[in-house]
């Protein structure tokens, strides 16, 4: 088996058993950075030689005998968690110069357990967007290919730097963020299990805000077990996030092998919308066919409010987001553009640093907050968004997960689907909703589209329930049988 | 409700991000069509419903009210664009 066939379970028993180093690990993972990179656009910053350093402190700790299941472990950390000493950017050209005097809670967690940074992970700037195409450092490619054309598709997004260093070998594993599909929808653009874990496990501090009610840090990994053991080490509670959960971290390795026995799996009629691929439709009887053979019960349930969570999502997140971003002004930290006086300063700045995508946001987001708009638009979003969660409080009251699919799509090419915001704003239609519930939700790779695209399926379990959420994808996983590999990738 | 551009440009200077001429026709074709999409939450009926404010099923914690952390200038400093020994630097404001 080739290195980067690995996963992080196999490689930390590698590790353990001293059948490989963790030198030997990074050397080759920071080689598949240095060949890939340039063509993928994966990494915005690359560490190679701090990923040496980590791995040999890593192997003196494994001989010490007190390595973790991540000690040693080379993961590639998206470019939205502040990383002490390192340039932490948002993919965006405001925050090109900055360089964090202190560390994210969730990085700093992973560094504790001994994991090894490869580099900082390209994203949406701000992680506004879902095809990765948004950054200020260029567009990431997604290493999957359609069968017979070699047209660039995106990996997805914001957490694409991350879903195509994975899939594409350059990486054993990732953080990610998501705010309204983030984790899941690039996860499934490139045939990886991602999760986001209920809106509280893991701590926000550190992480550049984007909306702060929704944004969420989670795992991305070839596969369900590798997330378990990311999130392990990911979770927990933090005083220094006013909204972090406090309460005990399971080892959620133990649910992966629960099985679906005697579960009760919901199926959400307003997921199936109108005009949805019948790819995608088709793969979702399959995965419920899947579950119902390893005992589950299948029901059908109502989610009455779903088809309004992209509206409400694109009215709290770019309001929160206009707030959130309010603190870019080139006074503290960041670009600077030089104006004849403050105000000229602030708006040069701001119009030189941000992207199109992020003015758009922070535009809306102000006009939906200023003065005679609030109560049309934010406060009717937010009252609407509790009837979201409404539905999946009662839907839970009748079953333990729900299954849907993950996109309404396979990935899709670089250039497509660019017409208006609006069109780019429908990929996150079955992701959004869970997001706007602070529910934990899962994409699991489950099969393949007939142009050979990964496509995902999507678990979504109640408030603190990740382990039902993980033991159903492990379900799905070990039925999918997925061994798809994309075409670019490190051999 | 459509945005003319006299709004749109309120809003850039609300936001603080300069807008020139030839930007203004271009985001207010975008803005009206974000805002014509989320208009469909006018179809809700919302009566006696409370908004939801956070993503946390939790009351906020508090904590005493005392400083945590300090002392660390050169830290703060490190990343402005302008300083002036122990101060940042910003453009005349008051002639």
């Amino acid at each position: 088996m080739s290195i980067f066939d690995l996963t992080i379970a196999v490689a930390a028993r590698a590790l353990a058993a001293k059948q490989i180093s963790s030198v030997e690990l990074v050397t080759a993972y920071n080689g598949a950075v240095a060949a890939l990179n340039p063509r993928l656009n994966a990494f915005i910053t690359t560490t190679p030689d701090l990923a040496l350093a980590q791995a040999k402190a890593a192997d003196a700790r494994i001989a010490a005998g007190e390595a973790t299941p991540l000690t040693g472990i080379p993961l590639a950390m998206k470019d939205l968690f502040c990383t002490a000493g390192v340039r932490t950017t948002a993919a965006s050209k405001i925050l090109e110069p900055f360089i964090p005097p202190y560390e994210s809670t969730v990085s700093g967690k992973l560094k504790t357990a001994g994991a090894v940074m490869l580099g900082k992970a390209n994203l949406d700037e701000f992680a506004m967007g879902s095809s990765n195409i948004t950054s200020g450092y260029g567009p990431v490619e997604n290493p999957w290919k359609r069968t017979g054309s070699d047209a660039r598709l995106v990996p997805g997004g914001s957490s694409g730097g991350s879903a195509a260093a994975v899939a594409a070998r350059m990486a054993l594993g990732a953080t990610g963020t998501d705010t309204g599909g983030s984790i899941r929808q690039p996860a499934a653009f490139t045939g990886l299990a991602g999760i986001k874990p209920t809106y509280g496990r893991c701590s926000r501090y550190g992480i550049i805000a984007f909306a702060s009610s929704l944004d969420q840090a989670g795992p991305m990994a070839r596969n369900v077990e590798d997330c378990a053991l990311l999130l392990n080490a990911m979770a927990g509670f933090d005083e220094r996030d006013s909204t972090s959960a406090q309460r005990a971290v399971p080892d959620f390795t133990t649910a992966l092998n629960r099985g679906v026995k005697g579960l009760r799996i919901g199926i959400p009629a307003e997921y199936r919308l109108e005009g949805t691929n019948p790819e995608i439709l088709a793969l979702w009887d399959k995965g419920l066919a899947w579950l119902r053979a390893a005992g589950a019960e299948i029901v059908d349930i109502s989610l009455p409010h779903t088809q309004y969570g992209l509206p409400v999502y694109y009215i709290v997140a770019p309001a929160e987001a206009s707030s959130n971003l309010a603190r870019y002004d080139g006074v503290r930290f960041g670009a600077r553009v030089d104006g004849v006086d403050l105000i000229d300063m602030y708006e040069r700045t701001r119009a030189a640093g941000f992207g199109a995508e992020v003015k758009r946001r922070i535009m809306i987001g102000t006009y939906v907050l200023s003065h005679g708009y609030y109560d049309a638009y934010y406060l009717k979003a937010q009252k609407v968004r509790n009837l979201i969660l409404r539905d999946f409080t009662e839907a839970f009251a009748k079953v333990d997960a729900i299954l849907t699919p993950t996109a309404p799509s396979a990935a899709f090419g670089l250039g497509e689907k660019m017409d208006d915001p609006v069109t780019m704003y429908l990929n996150d239609v079955f992701t959004v909703p869970a997001s706007l519930a602070g529910v934990p939700a899962m994409s699991v790779p489950a099969g393949l589209s007939s142009e050979g695209l990964p496509l995902g399926l999507q678990v979504i379990g109640r408030h603190f329930d990740e382990e039902t959420v993980f033991a159903v994808s492990a379900a799905l996983e070990k039925a999918a049988g997925f061994t798809a590999l994309p075409e670019l990738r490190a051999k | 409700m459509s945005l003319d551009s006299a709004t749109v440009r309120r809003i850039a200077k609300l936001a603080r991000i300069r807008v020139g001429d030839e930007e203004v026709e271009t985001l207010r074709g975008e803005l009206n069509a974000i805002l014509g999409y989320v208009e469909q939450l006018a179809q809700v009926n919302v009566d006696g419903i409370e908004p939801l404010s956070g993503g946390a099923q939790m009351a906020l914690r508090s904590r005493q009210d005392v400083q945590t952390d300090g002392g660390i200038v050169e830290q703060i400093l490190a990343n402005a664009p302008d300083r002036e020994g122990q101060f940042f630097a910003v453009p005349k404001v008051v002639e």
